[in-house]
């Protein structure tokens, strides 16, 4: 890897830094996108159009905000909390360049807490309204968060072990692109902890139901109810871009190909274009998952995180103390 | 050495004014309202000067320690020469003054809240005797992290607990009170036994009391010996650090104190037991045995993920609190246990990165978890009920303390950008960076002992939704909350004070960080400036975050945020809002009570874990005298207390049964009694002859 100096190099992670922000708003609702369609193709419907995302953003800002009257600032703040540190997350995560912007600061555990940090308000603002709903929502969500924690800490445990760093760009870049890492088992068992762990982090089937507004089985959109006009479009949008931040994670971590080699613009884009194809092939794979399994009761989703911690803990096992 | 001057006399300076407060306020505040108003003026006036007193105290040792920190060298302080023990020594080595450091910080809010606090109930309650225990309360947690001799840190270490007791039963006419007392004075001698037992061995092989003879000779001790002191301190410290199962006397007392004092119970003198600690197992010990470092990171974390899981089932707001405390103690003990087990194992950079952990988890501990108990001593103060299902919408009456409160729920749950964050995230590093050079049997316990700190503080943040939401969110669930106003400046003041400091310390962790590195090098003996020193900042190369990361982490959320606003404008996003009642699924409107209550929010948790909680549920229906009025329902609902269960109920009960036999000896007769003198002389003239 020739590494430019100076100047020159803050320069292009400047540049990179801008298509990476760019990416990680503009691409979200397409990935939505995606999923929505594929979901209606394997239903047999047309489904709405790869644009409809997009739409249903735009129109959500363009409508006034209703605000209960019960609530306080807690309440108004929560989105912009949300948005800001799903979006920061965001852009300091590796993507498709060997310099990602401020990479020193993609520590994962930093990473996984700002995440955090989001969840903390929008549960409090659920509580903020008085409506049962609400506090339905906020204790489930809470409670599937923090059985969550444990096994996404622990499925990339191993990957990051053998990066000797908890630097996500650290980690990506280590993971050997040749087909012998990647048909790993190891690394396979953890891929599959952590896909686990990204349909319960997102609210996908088989933890919750994204589509549904059924009070027996929401959870996300329990906790979400009150909010309407930019106040959702931003909640919702951020929902959009913790997916990508997560399909991000599954595609750089346990398929590293694609992370651009050096900072040629010809390698930039390829990355960029390899990149695109993983999220996009994710998203379809979420999709197949979501249309072929039913939603778990609430006191069976811990029972599926055991599933996603035990492969986590078994890949640790085989990448480190079985050799 | 002016700078060694200097901090002499500060702490000298703050001893006596200890001392003068602890006198003064018996003298001052009187027991009945005086007659005329301008005495009841007066009255008032006295009670403010003796905490300002106190509070200059504790300014004045938080200067002296914060300058010993900085010299990085040990200052002797020897006001009375002579007493029956010899020397009284007070050294402010940087281990002393880190933990002076944090008493002092935490003493001098809780003086200042204490101002307003302590006011409300002049005249109803004995506040010349809260003073004197205060002022003690203080300059005995001064002593106990200052003495260098083994019988004076007993005598002090006694008088702090005696003073906690007349706290804790201050409200003495109330029954819980009183067993609270009962149970921590009950539970603290058994601890001070184990300390006696530990000074007693270390005497046996050092022939002397002095902490530096112990230094000397302790860490040459035979292995028996050295497991026998580990054991002891570990107990005796523990139960005062109310680690699990050391624990139960917690719970209950540090929300039978006056809300300032569970500040101070809660915030700094369950630290003392991690002094305690930390002093024995290195600076004494030096090295251990390689399963102690286990035992600690067993109980660590049994402390930390059951400390929260019982906390998510308490709804009484200062309880709640208590046992947030436990899983806090876990969480720095995490930290003291992979300094153990990598000191031991003679890998010295890793050692001080657990310990800079431990130690800056302690600091913010203490900074978050008063400024928790202030503010819920706000509440309290001003709804008169703990209960968490009575309250609720308080952020409107309390805005301040609402703001306060959440910044302590914030820093607690380990979230950034404040304090609690950066040492969980340093202890993650710790045990992260321990996986990498640990044998096999070590390797293992490292990524679960993660995976557990990362479910303790993912409980703690559910624990702490449901403490804020609860309490300041929505509408007020009963009359308590009707009439209620902010609290007075003094006690805003004090919160603030603490909310800034987790702020600060979330903000620049580096500051901190580079001024723990040379307390963990004075504790693990090793030379600052010698060639093994391991800069802490360093030994994370590889993840440079630990300096830099939370100060940008601050300017980039404000960045992006402008950024996030700039989205909105540039796509024309409609910017008005409409104010409307909360959505009733088409009915007239909602009732408090149809809010989710503290107990419906941890249920899903109490369901999953019920194998600890063993919930039981009682319903009881009484069917109507006619049909056209409701039957009247009620639930019970209960979750067992484990330990209180399992453990200390039957070895109560074995002891009491072993006392039943013993005292068939106690026959009331004066024959029998004379026949038991007239055995033993024999026995003794046999054994003597």
């Amino acid at each position: 890897m020739d590494s430019p100096n100076g100047m020159e190099k803050q320069l292009v992670t400047a540049a990179i830094w801008i298509v990476q922000l760019v990416a990680v708003l503009a691409l979200p609702p397409l990935v939505n996108g995606i999923i929505r369609k594929s979901k209606a193709r394997l239903q047999n419907r047309v489904g709405p159009p790869l644009s409809q995302s997009y739409s249903d953003l735009f129109k959500l800002f363009r409508k006034e905000a209703l605000v209960s009257a019960t609530t306080s600032w807690i309440f108004r703040a929560a989105p912009y909390v949300v948005f800001t540190t799903t979006l920061l997350v965001a852009t300091l995560m590796p993507m498709f360049s060997p310099y990602p912007p401020l990479g020193w600061m993609s520590d994962f555990i930093l990473l996984v807490y700002l995440l955090g940090l989001g969840r903390f308000f929008l549960a409090l603002s659920a509580l903020d309204a008085g409506s049962s709903f609400g506090g339905l929502g906020s204790s489930r969500e809470m409670t599937i968060a923090s059985l969550v924690e444990p096994a996404m800490i622990l499925s990339i445990f191993a990957t990051a072990a053998s990066a000797g760093s908890l630097n996500l760009n650290a980690i990506a870049s280590s993971v050997s692109p040749s087909i012998s890492s990647l048909l790993n088992p190891s690394q396979i068992l953890a891929f599959a902890g952590l896909f686990i762990v990204t349909l319960a982090e997102t609210g996908r089937i088989p933890v919750d139901n994204p589509a549904t507004h059924l009070e027996l089985t929401m959870i996300h959109e329990a906790m979400i109810l009150e909010y309407s006009g930019r106040h959702l479009a931003l909640i919702e949008w951020a929902s959009q871009i913790k997916l990508l931040i997560f399909f991000s994670l599954l595609g750089n971590l346990f398929i590293p190909t694609g992370i651009a080699a050096s900072v040629s613009l010809v390698d930039f884009v390829t990355g960029i274009a390899i990149y695109l194809v993983k999220i996009g092939g994710l998203a379809v794979v979420v999709a197949l998952v979501e249309s072929t399994n039913a939603k778990l009761r609430l006191f069976r989703v811990p029972d599926l995180l055991m599933v996603a911690f035990t492969l986590s803990l078994l890949s640790l096992v085989l990448r480190f103390l079985i050799r | 050495m002016l700078y060694s001057l200097q901090s002499t006399n500060l702490f000298i300076l703050s001893l006596l004014a200890y001392v003068i407060g602890a006198v003064l306020g018996p003298i001052l505040a009187p027991r009945k309202a005086p007659a005329s108003s301008a005495g009841r003026r007066l009255a008032g006036y006295a009670v403010t000067a003796v905490f300002l007193v106190s509070a200059i105290a504790s300014l004045a040792s938080l200067v002296a320690s914060y300058m010993v920190l900085s010299s990085r060298a040990s200052v002797d302080v020897s006001p009375f020469p002579l007493t029956p023990f010899g020397h009284l020594t007070f050294r402010l080595d940087p281990l002393s003054a880190f933990f002076l450091l944090v008493i002092s910080l935490v003493g001098f809010a809780v003086s200042i809240y204490s101002l307003g606090y302590a006011r409300s109930f002049l005249f109803k309650r004995h506040v010349g005797l809260l003073l004197f225990l205060h002022n003690s309360f203080l300059l005995l947690m001064t002593s106990v992290v200052t003495v260098t001799n083994g019988v004076l840190f007993v005598v002090v270490w006694e008088g702090m607990s005696i003073a906690t007791y007349f706290l804790i039963t201050y409200e003495h006419e109330s029954q819980p009170s009183r067993r609270a007392g009962f149970l921590y004075i009950a539970m603290t001698h058994v601890g001070t036994f184990f300390l006696i037992l530990m000074f007693l061995t270390l005497f046996s092989h050092s022939r002397s009391f002095d902490f530096d003879s112990f230094r000397i000779t302790a860490s040459a001790m035979p292995w028996g010996s050295k497991t026998l002191v580990f054991f002891c301190a570990l107990i005796g410290f523990g139960i005062k650090a109310g680690v699990i199962p050391l624990h139960i006397w917690l719970p209950e007392a540090h929300p039978a104190a006056p809300s300032n004092i569970s500040a101070l119970m809660s915030g700094v003198m369950i630290k003392t037991g991690i002094y305690g600690m930390i002093r024995v197992f290195f600076d004494f010990l030096g090295t251990g045995l390689p399963w102690w470092g286990f035992a600690v990171l067993i109980l660590a974390l049994g402390s930390s993920v059951l400390g929260v899981l019982f906390a998510l089932m308490e709804h009484d707001l200062k309880r709640l609190l208590a046992y947030h405390s436990i899983e806090n103690i876990g969480i720095i003990l995490m930290g003291i246990a992979v300094a153990l087990i990598f000191h031991q194992a003679g890998n010295d950079g890793i050692a001080i990165v657990g310990l800079v952990a431990a130690l800056f988890h302690t600091l913010n501990h203490a900074t978050f978890k008063s400024l928790l108990f202030l503010s819920a001593g706000s509440v309290v103060h001003s709804t008169g009920t703990r209960n968490m299902e009575e309250l609720g919408g308080l952020i409107k009456r309390l805005p301040y303390t609402a703001t306060f409160f959440l910044v302590g729920a914030v820093a607690i749950s380990a979230l950034p950008p404040l304090n609690g964050f950066a040492s969980e995230w340093l202890t993650f590093q710790a045990f992260f960076r321990g996986f990498d050079v640990a044998e096999l049997s070590v390797k293992t316990a490292m990524p679960i002992s993660m995976a557990l700190l990362a479910l303790t503080s993912a409980l703690a943040a559910a624990c702490f939704v449901k403490a804020f939401g609860i309490t300041f969110l929505g509408t007020s669930r009963s009359r308590h909350v009707q009439d209620i106003h902010e609290s007075p400046w003094n006690m805003l003041a004090a919160m603030g004070l603490l909310a800034a400091a987790c702020l600060f310390f979330g903000i620049d962790p580096s500051l901190v960080i580079s001024r723990l590195q040379p307390v963990a090098d004075f504790v693990l003996h090793r030379n600052p400036s010698g060639a093994l020193s391991v800069d802490v900042a360093r030994s994370i190369s590889a993840n440079p975050t630990v300096n830099e990361a939370p100060v940008l982490v601050a300017v980039l959320l404000l960045g992006i945020a402008a950024i996030a606003i700039v989205a909105i404008v540039v796509l024309r996003g409609n910017r008005r809002s409409r104010v409307v009642p909360t959505w009733a699924c088409g009915l007239e409107g909602l009732a408090p009570r149809m809010q989710y209550t503290a107990t419906g929010f941890s249920k899903p948790i109490r369901m999953i874990f019920s194998s600890v909680f063993r919930p039981s549920r009682e319903i009881d229906v009484r069917e109507p005298m006619s049909p056209y009025f409701k039957p009247t329902i009620r639930v019970d609902l209960k979750t067992e207390a484990i330990f209180d269960t399992h453990v200390y109920r039957p070895l109560m009960n074995s002891v009491l049964a072993a006392l039943r036999v013993l005292r068939k000896v106690q026959t009331g007769h004066i024959q029998s009694y004379l026949a038991y003198i007239f055995i033993t002389l024999i026995v003794l003239l046999w054994m003597a002859l």
